[in-house]
């Protein structure tokens, strides 16, 4: 019998498996947190920091994907400083490429868009950087747009825990990172990737997409992974 | 003394796709000299650009040591500044030469000649900026109504609020960039 935690979120009592995330909990009991490198089916890195909430008695705001309930924790996922912070996050990963949503291909399908909806950003406060970043299009049926790259790392860890062909990581430090296949060669001649497109679908901006894709035919189906986790799990 | 509403439209380094948006307002265009005076825009004949305006739509992206110049007197003379459309919000399509530098700019736009015009003081075109950017790079901006381009039905949302004297809010269902 696993152990029960009793915790508290936005004033409402709520009890979780020990173990279970902050974010899992309130999902549990229908308490909307924002989230971009989260995807139910991976592992959790903290990467993009959306998630962020207060917890009483720590000043540090913590990310709720990898922190773990405790008896008695008092939590809250909205307040004026996290909504500035959330929004502060979004105009940093905006500036920090070059998101331009006028020439990308999943305009009207995005998620760092959805997310910016969310918090009313109608514009960036910080000086957009312009990155020079390579455009790979050597693989037969896929692009890989640097520009649009948020490093959420989900195309990672897609391609390591569900394909397990580990082709995709992040070299370099910092702003400087960036997504590698095999040992920085072009994707084209990487010769793990199995080309089985599964970074594609939960690539949460325009970043990957499969060649010759309209517009129009660019929504993601992320929740694949759902399915497919829940299968490995029973033949397991 | 009249009261009403002095109401401009200007674009700096844009494609002009916003002010066809704005034309797609339709029976909206006829209501609006209605509510306020049209005191300058590119779809009508006036040489500068007038004092005491009190909305100006500006489109695109400052571009050139030109549009700063306009940019910075628009400012002076108008009470609220709207940044009109993606590239005036976000540098957008126009900012896109940033990540090159501006002599590969020119150069690809024109070829072996772009080395001459972006170094001669005396060639007729407007110098380009070292870099494309969004107006509240340069100056106070007041609204901002992101889209490439804006619809004519949120441009008229918005234009229709602050002749009224109302704040636009931009929520999530109204805001849409791209």
């Amino acid at each position: 019998m696993s152990e029960i935690r009793t915790l508290t979120i936005d004033g409402e009592m709520i009890s979780a498996p020990a173990g279970a995330t902050v974010l899992d909990a309130a999902r549990e009991h229908g308490i909307r947190i924002p989230t971009l490198c989260h995807l139910d089916g991976l592992s959790d890195t903290g990467a993009c920091r959306l998630c962020l909430v207060e917890i009483e008695g720590n000043n540090r705001l913590q990310p709720a994907c990898v922190t773990r309930v405790e008896e008695q924790m008092v939590v809250r996922s909205s307040s004026p400083r996290i909504e500035k912070y959330r929004r502060m996050i979004l105009e940093l990963l905006f500036a920090e490429g070059n998101h331009v949503c006028a020439v990308c291909v999943v305009n009207g399908h995005c998620d760092l868009q959805d997310l910016a909806y969310d918090v009313g950003m109608d514009h960036v406060r910080f000086d957009y950087l312009h990155p020079q970043r390579e455009v790979d299009s050597s693989h037969d049926r896929f692009v890989l747009d640097h520009n649009r790259c948020i490093l959420c790392a989900r195309c990672v860890r897609v391609c390591d825990e569900i394909e397990g062909a580990q082709t995709l990581d992040i070299a370099g430090r910092g702003v400087a990172s960036w997504i590698v296949s095999d040992l920085e060669e072009r994707w084209g001649e990487a010769r793990s990737c199995t080309s089985c497109g599964k970074c594609l679908l939960v690539c949460p901006t325009g970043s990957l997409f499969e060649k010759g894709l309209r517009h129009a035919d660019s929504s993601r189906k992320a929740d694949f992974l759902r399915y497919m986790v829940n299968v490995t799990r029973r033949q397991k | 003394m009249s009261t009403r509403k002095r109401f401009a439209t200007i674009w700096l380094g844009g494609c002009t796709g916003c002010h066809m948006s704005f034309l797609d307002m339709d029976e909206k265009l006829l209501e609006l000299p209605a509510l306020a005076d049209i005191v300058y825009s590119p779809l009508m004949d006036v040489k500068t650009f007038p004092r005491e305006v009190d909305i100006c739509l500006v489109e695109g992206a400052v571009n050139t040591e030109s549009d700063l110049r306009m940019l910075r007197s628009v400012r002076e003379s108008s009470v609220s500044l709207v940044s009109f459309g993606d590239c005036a919000v976000a540098g957008n399509i126009t900012a896109m030469r940033n990540t090159g530098g501006k002599k590969a700019a020119l150069q690809s736009g024109f070829g072996s000649m772009g080395e001459a015009l972006a170094v001669g003081d005396d060639n007729p075109l407007p110098q380009l900026l070292a870099q494309a950017s969004p107006l509240h790079q340069y100056v106070a901006v007041d609204y901002f109504l992101p889209g490439c381009p804006p619809s004519a039905e949120l441009i008229w949302y918005v234009i229709n609020e602050l002749l009224h004297d109302r704040q636009p809010v931009l929520d999530r269902e109204k805001l849409r960039y791209g």
